[in-house]
């Protein structure tokens, strides 16, 4: 499977990437390299393989369903979250407009 | 009067309780070489004053008598990527560009907690993204090392390539890395310096930005393995604020080294003997066996038949995660906003990431994008993952057969800066000895073993058993003892 320029502004659209006529350009052969050479993977036969989910075994932890169980993890950190906001004002994220 | 700048992680930490020096001397003299080495750029950031609170802290503790930490009194480099209240963390982006968090990621905090103070934030490559420390958004760092009768900038390895010149340059004694498939022990073995992965999940991903969560591991990077056991002991630990997180006690590693391999088995996978590798490399490696073997090992022929797997396998599952990771980067939360006039939200985050990443993190972000896309799901990122299960059970059965593996770190020695750009392929093959142990989450460290004729240093890498991090410490310091390895860069700078 190879990408051509068109493909390549799409996966950038999905990405929320903005890439010019010039870097889509360059970009395409340069993902087509790498895409060919790790189709080599596809010789592996893995019809009998679980694909990988955890590499060390573990197990999930859960907290007390409380609020603010964990001070660590917990809440009440609104200002220091909206501290390198670009843009915050009362207490929330500023962005453009979203509806017409 | 010593030269505090010559002195290692253990040499400050015993010299400081003892009283032979105070940490404030220490620290003064390194803040002072950090300062005169600015042409390696090795730092993003520096934090003389961090330094010299921290050492303060130690003297003043020392003078009421109070219990020392285990890093008392020892300066330290900081990847930035590792996230410190209250001083700027980039990942050398674009995007984080005066970034400053309002907390401690948990590896710095453990390290603060244990005494070390900061000389600064490290270079690395841009999000970690690079076997070259050459897609810094701040410019490539120039390793202290140089080949013999040329003056041409050489890499100092990436990502953790600040790392490793400034341990090198004999500007930190230590520092941090990070290391996602390679990026602590390609550095480490660039550069003639000692730098250990531990098992996925001993050391707490909190606070460290992320690039690939599932095989994203911080680990130490010093001259010496007792330095590097000592360290990785004040940065590992249990952390309920990573999900993936060890719940177990951390080993005392320094007490229990030990050079001594007798009834060891050292397992060499025939898999890593590959065309295109150096002949010095596999002199370094057959040096390397001899060492372990004069050690009391016992040295046994392994297979790890899919290898060749692996490094492709990599560079399907490290995007991907990095692709979803670096989603996060929106110009809303932190970092850059690129906001054109009358422009709408979409067009904000398409503007914003644009100008504030580079081509490196682009390229890998599209591949990620791509292999997850609706289609291709099955084909590129599910197959991965399946071979990544092929590569961990290798591993599995090799255990069977030894008690730790001896390979190469790396196909080459040190290259010139500039010299790799032009094909991303053949700078991802850096990484080809590393990658493994990072698929499988083994501990995985780097010794410096040797120079090239060329005067560049090569290292050895020792692969081991989920959470046997003593047993891959304990052969580093048989080679360690072996090799004798006590090159250092002229310097330059």
């Amino acid at each position: 499977m190879s990408v051509d320029k068109q493909t390549v502004a799409k996966i950038a659209s999905l990405a929320r990437i903005k890439m010019s006529d010039e870097e889509l350009e360059r970009m395409a052969p340069e993902l087509n390299n790498i895409l060919e050479w790790v189709e080599q993977l596809g010789e592996v036969d893995t019809s009998n393989v679980a694909p990988m989910t955890a590499v060390i075994p573990n197990v999930l932890r859960l907290r007390d369903d409380v609020v603010d169980a964990d001070p660590l993890t917990g809440g009440g950190k609104r200002d220091d979250i909206l501290a390198n906001a670009p843009a915050a004002e009362h207490g929330f994220f500023g962005v453009p407009k979203v509806i017409e | 009067m010593t030269d505090f700048t010559s002195l290692g992680v253990k040499d400050i930490r015993d010299g400081v309780a003892k009283g032979d020096f105070t940490a404030r001397e220490v620290a003064t003299a390194f803040n002072a070489a950090v300062a005169q080495a600015a042409s390696l750029n090795a730092f993003i950031l520096t934090t003389p004053d961090h330094a010299l609170a921290a050492a303060d802290a130690t003297d003043a503790a020392r003078s009421k008598g109070e219990t020392l930490g285990k890093m008392a009194g020892v300066p330290i480099g900081m990847k930035d990527l590792f996230a410190t209240r209250g001083v700027q963390t980039t990942a050398a982006s674009h995007i984080l560009e005066g970034f400053v968090p309002e907390y401690e990621s948990t590896v710095s905090s453990n390290l603060w907690a244990a005494g070390a103070g900061m000389l600064g934030k490290l270079n690395l490559d841009q999000f970690a993204m690079g076997s070259s420390n050459e897609t810094s958004y701040f410019g490539n760092v120039s390793s202290p090392w140089q080949k013999e009768g040329s003056n041409a900038p050489m890499s100092p390895g990436g990502s953790s390539g600040g790392s490793s010149t400034a341990v090198a340059a004999r500007i930190a004694p230590a520092a941090t890395g990070t290391d996602t498939g390679g990026s602590i022990r390609q550095p480490a073995a660039f550069t003639g310096i000692c730098g250990i992965k531990p098992t996925y999940g001993r050391c707490s991903r909190w606070g460290v930005v992320a690039f690939a969560s599932s095989l994203d591991q911080a680990g130490p990077m010093a001259r010496s393995v007792e330095d590097c056991a000592i360290m990785l002991e004040a940065m590992a630990g249990f952390d309920p604020k990573d999900a993936t997180s060890l719940q177990m006690d951390v080993p005392n590693w320094e007490a229990a080294l030990s050079g001594d391999l007798s009834g060891k088995k050292v397992g060499i996978p025939k898999e890593y003997l590959m065309e295109g590798t150096d002949q010095a490399i596999l002199d370094s490696w057959d040096q390397g066996k001899a060492w372990l073997k004069d050690a009391g090992a016992e040295i046994v022929d392994i297979s790890l038949p899919h290898t060749k797997y692996a490094l492709p396998a990599y560079y399907i599952i490290a995007p991907a995660e990095a692709s979803s990771n670096l989603a996060r980067y929106d110009g809303v939360r932190y970092g850059l906003r690129d906001l054109p006039d009358g422009a709408g939200l979409q067009d904000m985050y398409a503007q914003t990431r644009a100008a504030g990443f580079g081509d490196e993190v682009k390229r890998r972000i599209l591949i990620g994008t791509y292999v997850l896309s609706a289609g291709f799901y099955d084909a590129y990122y599910n197959q991965a993952q399946k071979i990544r299960t092929l590569v961990s059970q290798d591993f599995e059965k090799a255990w069977a057969q030894c008690d730790v593996i001896l390979a190469p770190t790396t196909p080459t020695a040190s290259f010139p800066l500039g010299s790799l750009d032009a094909d991303p392929l053949t700078m991802y093959l850096n990484d080809v000895f590393a990658v493994p142990a990072s698929l499988a989450g083994l501990p995985a460290m780097s010794v410096p073993a040797s120079l090239t004729k060329d005067g560049l240093p090569l290292g050895l890498q020792l692969v081991g058993k989920p959470f046997d991090e003593q047993g891959v410490l304990n052969a580093g310091l048989a080679i360690q003892q072996r090799a004798g390895f006590t090159a250092k860069p002229e310097q330059w700078w």
